[in-house]
Formats: structure tokens, C-alpha cells, sequence
């Protein structure tokens, strides 16, 4: 018996130390409906106290029901038979069981019969099922995020009629976004969607490596405007599933293989317009994706974290030398940084969410109550701003750090790592999805860096120096502003030598230099709260420190040999 | 048809999770230091009615004889899906054995009146008696079927199980009302509902002074009463109940270590087994 949200400290420390005041206020709208409905919270602290439980029940369903089925899950796979998607008999067990705790309808409103949940609930939730079992959660995960998108976006007779079906969970769905040629360059979209006289809307076409796409609901974007060639000829549908859509093949996939991810064929399909014509891109995708975005960033940790795990039982149950392995520093070294790194994900992870949530809580309020659009402002354009930077920048450190730290693991394990017998070649194939989908850490990187050079990176930094009282730690914070000036260094040299491909060359570097700083204050924030924190944070900076130093330096000193040769690097003429 | 279902819950010591001073000295259970569960057989007595209300209708009424703290089992109860819980607490009922427990459980349904099905686990974890299912249906004078791995049928009057027996199973057909007494086989409970959980995390019965309070009555939200009914309330005769109605004397507890001994291999052929018939033989262990 497990529970993977009480017996997960850190978590439980995110949970108690992070501030949902506001957002509580903005989400249950000042308790006006709290009689209305008899499980809605009448307070804050009701609200808490009701979060608690709610963690409480998804950690046990992750650690007593899930967890325990995804060894078999992996092992069988989904099975594709005469059209059908059948998925593994742990799944349906652990799908049965959200379905029956009513977790399918994480984030939406209780008007539609969810349970009207923060992201930064949902991203625990994800965290804890993920860690349970990473395919898993691409079922459950998507489902929120789909949701959220047709409550923000549909008209309401389309709300009123699939959000109730989302939430019950008798329906699984699926976003239709990616095509044979439009992968990260989704302008590119050729499925074709047309109206009859009546108005009816129709898809045709193929759409190919979709997760879930045998759902009974998919958002797919498709082109609408005939004649049109870029994103601007995109909008977004809704389509229920019928006979004129066939899964013409599922995937064979090196990890998540309890998550089906499908060929679909429109033929003539029957659909919904979503919202308006010609911005389903531009709005309405980035809006879905910015969610499932944050989602992977919590399915990378929540990997990550059961990695660790599996590796540091592994250390100390192993003998070698007449000692456990964990005994050797070598070994202890690799656990200290996984558990660290794991430890830096959480915080830029719920740090995002709450921001995440500060943004949709304003305009939701302000949809309600427009006459405070401007009393709102400023604040929504910095949430907004915020948002969209550290949104690509937690999906690409938690989905790169899942990947050292599964990597890690096997490593820990020796010879037997390597073999199926063990979870942790398991977490390593499952992690290696994590910097692909969604936008792969390339695509973050172009996603991040845009507020990093606009300023955005520096007014979060002034904000945590405004808001917070650093005096007790003084040796670190010392060290954390030397980070900040080591990145506005290299921020500033980039701007000033006004080179497009001198900056794309070092954007990486730079997101990575960034996010390194901002996990800085995250410990500096949390070491005040706790001993332990403040031994992490010590541990961290010893060696962020000089990271960033070590990349600032490569930036101000123009490293650019490979762009300007890169054509006779890549060439085999020696 | 929608049924009228009861179902019959104990809180016991979780004795899976049993630490350091799960004893006392005198080999008695020390309750206080054992954390305390819903009775895991009960919890599929609970999934079978929940499965009969997902697929028939049915108003589940769950009821508990128990200290005060018994009514977290209840709590739980209305987190998955019962409709209505009823405590039986009273300092009368305490130390009973299962015929003075199956006494008042059997007036408290008495009182509760219509009834379609009774149904309880097969035996609790602490007592491992199993008697007390029926014993109340004896007392109710109505049919009951114990060990019940299955419920094939449910009509409007008559029901069919599948229950296990010494030898394997059996599948019978009876009339209702009945009382059923369920096993871990028959079903995997269900998770608690989040929805349920967060409208009922306040309820609460009278008699837990520590957590009621005024300010809880007053709380702006309907506050949930569970309700709690002593030995005036069933019309129990004191005598009957608790310690005074039990003729159950518990003369010695000890505390067993089960050790593995030495073993033999035996072959598995006719000369083998041979030997070991006569070994068991000269040994006056059979024949």
C-alpha cells in the first residue's frame, strides 16, 4: 500500500509552501458558488484543506493502482486489432479507478461537472501519476488539457455537450495536431476542412503520430481557408468519433507503451468549428500546447523521480566489497545529483504553475467582470509574459533533466539496469519522449528566448529580490546575484553584437544559464523554510555557479568557429 | 427495481501495519497502538451493494457497532457512495462478543425496518470468526448465503451467488430479503469518489466531542450528522448487550511466532510416496 503523495516529502513540502491564496480567491470566484455546490470549498482554508484530500486520493490511486500495473502495461503494450486500439488491462483498471474518483475533470469549472482544480494541483496529480506509470498519465494528462481548451474556446452548446463526457471519463480524447509533413512546423497542416451547404463542417485527410487518437473526442487542426498556405489558414475542430475516421496504425514505440499513439484517416469526417476560423494555430493550438507543455514538464519529473527511486533502493540493497554500493561516493555522488536536480525541476515546475494560474485566474475573472479589465492590466500582462517564458523553460529542464537522471539510474543499477527485469531501462525509454513531444528542447529553446532577451528574465529576478527578505542567507543570495549578472552579461553582449544567427547559435546556452539562475532563487525561496533546503541549495550552487560563469564566458568571448565553418565540420573531406 | 440494501462495517486494527507494541504484555491486542481500518471484507461488502446501486438503484444504508472513532469506517462509507450511515456507539455495547454484537445489529435493522439485502464480509480481520453475518440473519429470521464470491442474478425477489464451501464452490438461488457475507474475491473495492469525499470530509457523529464543536454547526455549509444510536434507541435490554451479553470467555491469548521446521523432500513417485505412507503410519499420524 503506497500512497505517492504522502510519502513524496518534497512534494508535500511544494504543496504546504506554495502560495494558492490569490488563485483560490481568483477560481472559486470569492466562494459565491460554494452552496450551490455541496463539494465546493467555502473558504480558503476549506479550499486547502480540500486540495490535500484530493492529493491524497490520486497519490493512493497512483501508488496502490497504477504503479503496481505498469510493469505488465509496458510488457504487452496496446494491441491494434482490425481497427480497433485496445489498450492493456492495467490501463482500463487505472483509468476505471480515476474515473470512479471523479479525476477526469481535473481543472474544469464544477459547472460542467469537474472538480475546478488549479494547474498547480493538476501538475501534482500529473507528477504523482507519471511517476506511477509515464503512459499512463498521456491518457489522463491529455484529457484536462482538452478539456480546458473547449471550455475556453467553443461556443456553449459544444461545452455543454463534451465537457460533461470529459469529466465523467466515460470518454478518453486526443489532439490531432501533427501530420507526415507537419511536425514541428505545424503551418504546414494539409488536413482539409470544408462546409457543406447546410454549414456542416467536414475533415479529410491523415493524421499521424497522434496520442490517443482513438479517442471518442480529438481536437484537430486542420485547414479551413482554401487556397491558403500558412497558419493563418488553420482552425480548430472538434470531432466525435464515428465510422469516418480509421486508425489505420498505431506506432511501435521505443517507450510509453501503454499510450497508443495512432495514424488517423478522415474520410469525410463530420466536425465542430471551435471558436472562430483561421486563428486555430495561432491562438488556440498555443494555448493547448503552453498546457501540455507544462504537463510534460510534470510527467518528466514525475519519471525522474520514480528513477531515482528505483536507483537508490537498487544502492542500498546491493553488496559489492561486503558493502552496499550506495556506500561508495561515487555512487552516493550520482544519487545527490539526481535527487537535486529532481528537487530543482519541482520548484520551476510549481513556481510555473502558480504563474500559469495567477494568468488564467485574471482572465477568467476579468471575462466575468470586465469592468476591472483595467484595474487587471499590468498584472496580466506581466503574468502572461512570465507564463510564456518559464512554460518552454520547466518543459525543457524537467524533460532533459528526466533524461539524465532515468540515464543515471541504469547506471547506478549496473549490468542488471540493462536488462528488462528491472523498472530502470523502463524510466530511461519512457523519459526519452519527454524532450520530443510537445515541441522539442530546440523548439523551447526559441520559445524562451525571446523573453529572456526582451527583459522578462530580469523583471522575475527583480521580483523575487522585491518580495523576499534574503538577509539570513546572505553567502548564497551573494552568489545567486553573480549568476544574474553573468547571464545579463552574456544577454547584453548578445544584443549589442545584433547577430540573428550569433544569437540562435547561443540560445541554448542562454535559456540554460537562465533557468539555472531562476532555480537559484526557487532554493533561495525554499531555503528559508527549511535546514535541508538550505544544504540543497548550498550543494547547487557550488557547481550553478560556475556553470554559468563557464558558459557567460564562451558568449562574451564570440565563440562562433562553428558557424562560421560549420559547412566544413559537417563535410567528410579530410 | 431499486433495492434496499444495508451493509454491515467494522472498524478494526489494521493488523497488516502491526508495529513493536501491537501487544501488551499480557498478550492482549493494545488497540491504541495499532492504527485503525475499515474492515477489508466489509469494504467489498460495500463495492457489492455500490455495484448493485450502479446498476439497479438501490439507497445503501451502512451501520457500524463501534467506539465513536468507528464512524471514520462510516465517513468512508459515504465517500464512496452509501446514502445514508448509521453509528451504533454506546458504553453498554462495548466488549461484546459476536452474539451480543449480532443482537444489536439485528434490532438496529429492525429499526431501519425494509430491507432487500443484508450484506457484510465474511469475517473481520481481528476476530476471524465469521459468526456474526449470521448470527444476525438468524435472529432476523431471514436466508442468508456466507462466503459469496459472486452475484450472478439479482431479480425483483430472488437472487443467485456463487459461494465457496470446504470443498470448492456451489451456485444457489433463493428468495429475497437476504443476507449476504462477501469475500475479497468477489470484487476490487472502488477508490473513494473526490467529489463525495470533499462533501462529506465534515460529517460527523454527535458523540465525537473532540472534533464537534458550536462553530461547526454554525459553519455556513450544512454540516453532515451521522446518526448515533444508543441501546434506548433499538430498545436493546442491557443484559443482553456488550460485556454482560456475551458468554464468550476469552481464557488466554498467545502470542504465536510461526518457525519453519525441518523438512524432507519426498519424491515425487510411487516408491516415494510409498515411504511416506509408512512413515506417517509408524508414526501413528494416520492410519
Amino acid at each position: 500500500m503506497s500512497n505517492f503523495f504522502e510519502d513524496n516529502d518534497d512534494l508535500v513540502f511544494h504543496f504546504k509552501h506554495v502560495d494558492l491564496d490569490k488563485i483560490i480567491e481568483f477560481r472559486e470566484d470569492n466562494f459565491a458558488k460554494s452552496n450551490k455546490y455541496g463539494y465546493a470549498p467555502k473558504d480558503l482554508d476549506d479550499a486547502k484543506d480540500s486540495y490535500e484530500k484530493i492529493l491524497n486520493i490520486t497519490g493512493k490511486i497512483a501508488g496502490d493502482v497504477i504503479e503496481p500495473n505498469a510493469v505488465e502495461v509496458d510488457e504487452l503494450g496496446v494491441k491494434y486489432q482490425n481497427g480497433k486500439v485496445i489498450y492493456a488491462p492495467g490501463t482500463k483498471t487505472g483509468l476505471d479507478a480515476m474515473r470512479q474518483a471523479d479525476l477526469m475533470g481535473f481543472t474544469i469549472p464544477r459547472k460542467y461537472g469537474g472538480l475546478n482544480c488549479p494547474m498547480t494541483l493538476y501538475c501534482m496529480a500529473i507528477e504523482m501519476t507519471s511517476r506511477a506509470d509515464a503512459a499512463f498519465m498521456n491518457i489522463f494528462g491529455l484529457q484536462s488539457d482538452i478539456a480546458d481548451t473547449i471550455y475556453k474556446y467553443a461556443d456553449e452548446k459544444l461545452k455543454d455537450k463534451y465537457l460533461p463526457m470529459l469529466c465523467d471519463g466515460n470518454v478518453t480524447s486526443s489532439m490531432a495536431l501533427t501530420e507526415p509533413d507537419a511536425g514541428s512546423d505545424l503551418q504546414a497542416v494539409m488536413v482539409k476542412a470544408y462546409q457543406d451547404e447546410s454549414g456542416q463542417w467536414f475533415l479529410n485527410g491523415v493524421k499521424r503520430f497522434i496520442t490517443n487518437g482513438n479517442g471518442e473526442i480529438s481536437l484537430v487542426l486542420a485547414r479551413s481557408e482554401e487556397g491558403s498556405e500558412d497558419g493563418r489558414g488553420l482552425s480548430m475542430f472538434l470531432y466525435e468519433r464515428d465510422d469516418k475516421m480509421k486508425i489505420r496504425r498505431i506506432e511501435k514505440k521505443l517507450g510509453i507503451h501503454g499510450s497508443p499513439t495512432c495514424e488517423m484517416q478522415f474520410n469525410d469526417a463530420p466536425a465542430f468549428l471551435i471558436g472562430k476560423r483561421r486563428v486555430g494555430l495561432i491562438k488556440y493550438v498555443m494555448s493547448l500546447m503552453n498546457e501540455a507543455r507544462i504537463g510534460i514538464g510534470a510527467q518528466a519529473l514525475g519519471i525522474a523521480e520514480a528513477a531515482y527511486r528505483e536507483a537508490k533502493k537498487y544502492s542500498e540493497e546491493r553488496k559489492q566489497f561486503k558493502q552496499s554500493i550506495k556506500n561508495f561516493i561515487a555512487v552516493s555522488e550520482l544519487l545527490g545529483n539526481m535527487k537535486v536536480k529532481i528537487e530543482a525541476g519541482r520548484s520551476l515546475l510549481y513556481e510555473t504553475a502558480v504563474i500559469v494560474d495567477m494568468k488564467n485566474g485574471i482572465e477568467e475573472h476579468i471575462k466575468k467582470y470586465p469592468e476591472d479589465k483595467k484595474k487587471y492590466r499590468a498584472e496580466l500582462k506581466k503574468y502572461t509574459a512570465l507564463a510564456n517564458m518559464l512554460t518552454p523553460m520547466v518543459k525543457a529542464y524537467n524533460s532533459e533533466m528526466a533524461n539524465e537522471v532515468a540515464n543515471d539510474g541504469i547506471q547506478i543499477h549496473g549490468g542488471t539496469g540493462y536488462m528488462k527485469e528491472f523498472k530502470a531501462e523502463r524510466h530511461f525509454r519512457d523519459a526519452r519522449i519527454t524532450n520530443i513531444y510537445e515541441g522539442t528542447t530546440q523548439l523551447q529553446v526559441v520559445a524562451a528566448i525571446g523573453g529572456i532577451m526582451k527583459g522578462v528574465f530580469e523583471n522575475l529576478i527583480d521580483g523575487y529580490e522585491e518580495n523576499n527578505d534574503f538577509n539570513s542567507l546572505e553567502v548564497f543570495h551573494k552568489k545567486a546575484k553573480k549568476m544574474v549578472t553573468s547571464v545579463n552579461e552574456a544577454i547584453n553582449f548578445i544584443k549589442e553584437n545584433n547577430d540573428k544567427d550569433f544569437q540562435s547559435y547561443h540560445a541554448r546556452r542562454l535559456v540554460e544559464m537562465s533557468t539555472d539562475t531562476i532555480i537559484a532563487y526557487l532554493f533561495l525561496k525554499d531555503a528559508k523554510y527549511s535546514k535541508r533546503k538550505k544544504e540543497v541549495l548550498k550543494y547547487f550552487l557550488e557547481y550553478a555557479l560556475p556553470e554559468v560563469k563557464m558558459k557567460s564566458e564562451i558568449i562574451l568571448n564570440k565563440t562562433s568557429s562553428f558557424l562560421e565553418n560549420k559547412i566544413t565540420i559537417l563535410e567528410d573531406n579530410n | 427495481m431499486s433495492y434496499n440494501i444495508i451493509v454491515l462495517a467494522k472498524q478494526v486494527p489494521d493488523t497488516k501495519n502491526i508495529t513493536g507494541d501491537a501487544m501488551k504484555p499480557d498478550g492482549t491486542v493494545n488497540r491504541i497502538a495499532l492504527p485503525t481500518i475499515f474492515n477489508p471484507e466489509d469494504l467489498n461488502a460495500l463495492e457489492e451493494a455500490l455495484k448493485i446501486k450502479d446498476e439497479y438503484g438501490a439507497k445503501i444504508t451502512v451501520l457500524t457497532m463501534g467506539p465513536p472513532s468507528a464512524a471514520e469506517v462510516l465517513r468512508q462509507s459515504l465517500f464512496r457512495g452509501a446514502d445514508d450511515v448509521i453509528l451504533l456507539s454506546d458504553r453498554k455495547f462495548a466488549a461484546a462478543d459476536t452474539l451480543a454484537t449480532s443482537y444489536v445489529l439485528s434490532l438496529a435493522i429492525k429499526k431501519i425496518g425494509k430491507f432487500d439485502l443484508i450484506i457484510g464480509g465474511r469475517q473481520a480481520i481481528d476476530g476471524d470468526t465469521a459468526q456474526v453475518g449470521p448470527q444476525t440473519a438468524e435472529k432476523l429470521k431471514v436466508n442468508q448465503a456466507t462466503c459469496v464470491n459472486d452475484i450472478v442474478e439479482l431479480t425483483n425477489d430472488s437472487i443467485t451467488v456463487n459461494r465457496n464451501t470446504d470443498h470448492g464452490s456451489e451456485t444457489i438461488k433463493t428468495k429475497l430479503p437476504i443476507l449476504l457475507t462477501i469475500t475479497a474475491e468477489a470484487n476490487t473495492p472502488r477508490p473513494p469518489s473526490v467529489k463525495k469525499t470533499l462533501t462529506y470530509k465534515n460529517a460527523l457523529s454527535l458523540i465525537e466531542k473532540n472534533d464537534y464543536d458550536e462553530e461547526y454547526l454554525k459553519s455556513n455549509k450544512k454540516p453532515f450528522v451521522i446518526k448515533n444510536w444508543d441501546h434506548k434507541d433499538i430498545n436493546a435490554k442491557t443484559e443482553r448487550c456488550g460485556l454482560t451479553g456475551s458468554p464468550t470467555q476469552v481464557k488466554k491469548i498467545e502470542n504465536i511466532v510461526l518457525e519453519t521446521g525441518n523438512f524432507k523432500n519426498i519424491e515425487n513417485s510411487a516408491s516415494g510416496i510409498k515411504n511416506l505412507i509408512s512413515e506417517l503410519m509408524s508414526e501413528h499420524i494416520i492410519g
